[in-house]
């Protein structure tokens, strides 16, 4: 029973070398970089010397309009005028879609080298108890905040993934009345505000129910906004398994459990895996529901039951503000952790994604041979 | 995708007497139906806890909401404490307003990145680009706050001043302050709010482009290119207006984030309360930013006033978020897209 599913190896059919259409031509290439030559000078002659205004970003700027004027003039004259269009849109997507990532490079670099400063190893055993406003930003950590964050992360993904999963599996496989409307208040709830879920919790845990800002409170918070991702990823990932192999299992007489937790489920693990990690990493950032649940805390709370409890993105969002260097300095290596935390998550979540539902790991190969099944 | 025994309608044989049911009867055993009950239970859940965000914040904002009155909707101070008029009359404004900068640079990038990624990019590149935007998403807000607050920012309002002094005939640009010109006035804006919140926007947009653009009938799409049209004209011929839906509903997912987006607002705003036209001079809001700054100071009444706040948010992104899933999943079949 444990290998659930075989699925057969596409049959490599041998095509021969496929035809490459070739778009460039050498004419081409010569526009290109005969354009960009001229704008240069054109920008360079009309920036510098002509306008009284100076400045790289107004000088690349310059270059890139005289550049696309140039060039689709060229390609107009040329090759008329449809393909100058084309030639023009092309410049513009390209440039767009470049664009995007820009700025997270940017972001990236800027976080790791305001954060490398003062990230020390102890940034990772100490927390702030015996660290003062003024005193070195290498003095002191921020391990209480990593504790709190770990902790209301850890708590918040035991109470959603499981129902979040729970839920998928009713849209998918269980199915009924409830279906419809509940797909349309899972897209909702998607798009509550991370504040608004703060404000909930505060108003129905903190106010209503009589319990003190602590971690758990925060914990809820985070699992009201993580539920709704979890539900929709692996409803995603649930519909992709084919429907064949519900059926190949219900027809030898498998139960509608069985079906789900034997075949549904374990084709789509690394789907689900990955839907999971992927939640994780968007919710380990959050900020603003805690703002109004953990309280904050200079001193390791370990407790989420009890007491006000850090956490990492609350920590960072406190002393950033800060008029003093150091504070600012721990609030920036703070935020190298957490990027650092949501990188690896990142890269964990592909590295899973990646593989397909037939991929067996080393550990489970090994588990088979001594079956003598592999 | 309907499975043999699901698409009867079950309860009936379960509940009534089984001999009198002609349709196929279905016995399940009692693991099957505790199953059942197991996976629709948490449905149940996830629908009553929806229903217990909007009544818990109506509960405990309805305080506010009695003494303010329409005044609420109208008046654009915010001091419940010290016994003054709140309202939302200047939030509101403001809070649109960032939402809609963020949409006018957002909109423009997600749509080319969408179209990069499906039409132009070769097979490598597209796949590290689909992984960057997924990584875009995933950084939190905190840090693109910190970013726009110490780098962008600084460089940003050179912008904003060159914009002030050139474009000040469009009203949106014009500042008006006796001070001239000076750098001094432009930080904190709703421009600067807007810049930033439109870094979150992006992946969201892009994401939901991406996937109606892979949709577009590759059979029209093939046609197009047989009649001899260019790849824009292909784009422009058949993809844009197969995929209409996606853009004007990726954009209204995006608005929703916009509104809702908190920390970086938080960060970058200087808070104000009179609601104006200019976008570039110092002094914005937003009722998420209003929440999380006021919190700490407020007493119980002003609490239940941001309560009452929280819940205009709510409604209003309700509402966006519900009319763009709808213009999304009319422009496809079925399926709904993964963010």
């Amino acid at each position: 029973m444990t290998t659930t599913l075989n699925t057969t190896k596409e049959t490599k059919i041998d095509t021969e070398e496929r035809i490459k259409i070739r778009e460039i031509e050498m004419v081409d290439v010569i526009v290109m970089v005969g354009s960009a030559l001229s704008a240069f000078a054109l920008s360079y002659f009309f920036f510098q010397i002509l306008l009284p205004v100076s400045g790289a970003l107004g000088f690349l700027v310059c270059w890139y309009v005289f550049f696309n004027i140039i060039s689709t003039v060229a390609v107009w004259e040329l090759r008329g005028a449809i393909k100058a269009k084309d030639h023009l849109a092309r410049v513009f997507i390209w440039t767009g879609g470049l664009a995007a990532v820009v700025p997270l490079i940017l972001v990236l670099v800027y976080v790791i080298g305001k954060g490398y400063h003062s990230l020390r190893p102890q940034f990772f055993t100490q927390d702030q108890k015996f660290v003062g406003a003024l005193s070195e930003s290498t003095e002191g950590g921020g391990a209480h905040a990593i504790v709190g964050t770990l902790e209301q992360v850890g708590i918040a993904s035991l109470i959603s993934v499981p129902l979040g999963i729970t839920t998928a599996v009713y849209l998918n496989e269980v199915k009924g009345r409830l279906t419809k409307p509940l797909r349309m208040i899972i897209d909702a709830m998607s798009a509550v505000p991370s504040i608004v879920a703060g404000l909930f919790i505060y108003a129905a845990w903190i106010l209503a129910l009589g319990n003190q800002q602590s971690g758990i409170a925060g914990s809820l918070a985070l699992a009201v906004l993580f539920l709704p991702t979890v539900t929709r990823t692996s409803e995603v990932v649930l519909r992709l398994v084919p429907g064949g192999l519900r059926e190949a299992s219900l027809a030898l007489g498998g139960t509608e459990w069985r079906t789900t937790s034997r075949v549904v489920l374990p084709t789509a693990k690394s789907g689900l895996v990955t839907a999971v990690i992927l939640g994780v990493a968007r919710v380990i950032g959050e900020t603003a529901p805690l703002i109004l649940t953990v309280g904050g805390a200079f001193v390791m709370n370990a407790n989420p039951f009890s007491g006000k409890q850090d956490a990492l993105p609350y920590f960072v969002f406190r002393l950033i503000r800060f008029p003093q260097e150091a504070q600012v300095a721990r609030a920036w290596t703070g935020a190298l952790v957490l990027v650092i935390l949501v990188l690896v998550l990142f890269v964990i979540a592909r590295a899973i994604g990646g593989r397909g539902p037939d991929h067996i790991s080393r550990l489970k190969k090994r588990r088979l041979k001594r079956k003598g099944l592999a | 995708m309907s499975v043999i025994g699901q698409s009867a309608p079950s309860d009936v044989a379960d509940k009534s007497a089984p001999e009198q049911v002609v349709t196929p009867v279905i016995r399940r055993s009692g693991i099957d139906r505790t199953f059942r009950s197991v996976a629709t239970s948490s449905g149940v859940i996830t629908f009553v806890l929806m229903g217990l965000i909007g009544g818990f914040l109506l509960l405990k904002g309805y305080d506010a909401l009695k003494v303010a009155g329409w005044g609420f909707l109208t008046d654009s101070e915010w001091a419940p404490d010290q016994g003054g008029k709140f309202g939302i009359a200047a939030i509101l404004p403001f809070t649109v307003q960032i939402a809609l900068v963020a949409l006018v640079i957002a909109v423009p990038v997600a749509l080319c990145t969408a179209l990069f990624i499906t039409e132009y990019a070769p097979r490598k590149l597209r796949r590290l680009l689909t992984a960057m935007i997924d990584l875009l998403a995933a950084v939190p807000s905190l840090i693109y706050g910190l970013w726009g607050l110490f780098y962008l920012q600084p460089r940003l309002i050179t912008l904003s001043k060159w914009m002030a002094n050139h474009l000040s005939w469009v009203p949106f640009f014009h500042v008006d302050d006796q001070y001239g010109t000076s750098l001094g006035i432009f930080p904190s804006s709703t421009f600067v709010a807007g810049v930033i919140v439109s870094l979150m926007v992006i992946p969201i947009c892009t994401a939901v482009m991406r996937e109606v653009f892979s949709q577009a009938p590759p059979g029209e799409r093939e046609g197009a290119m047989a009649l001899g049209g260019t790849r824009w004209g292909v784009v422009r011929d058949v993809v844009l207006p197969f995929g209409r839906g996606g853009i004007i509903g990726g954009s209204m997912l995006g608005l929703g984030r916009a509104l809702g987006e908190t920390i970086a607002v938080t960060l970058i705003i200087s808070p104000a309360f009179t609601a104006k036209w200019s976008i570039l001079d110092q002094g914005s809001n937003s009722i998420a930013a209003l929440i999380a700054l006021k919190f700490s100071e407020s007493s119980t009444f002003g609490i239940s006033a941001l309560m009452a706040a929280g819940l205009a948010l709510f409604i209003i992104t309700l509402l966006v978020n519900a009319a763009a899933s709808t213009v999304v999943s009319k422009s496809r079949s079925g399926s709904s897209t993964e963010i």
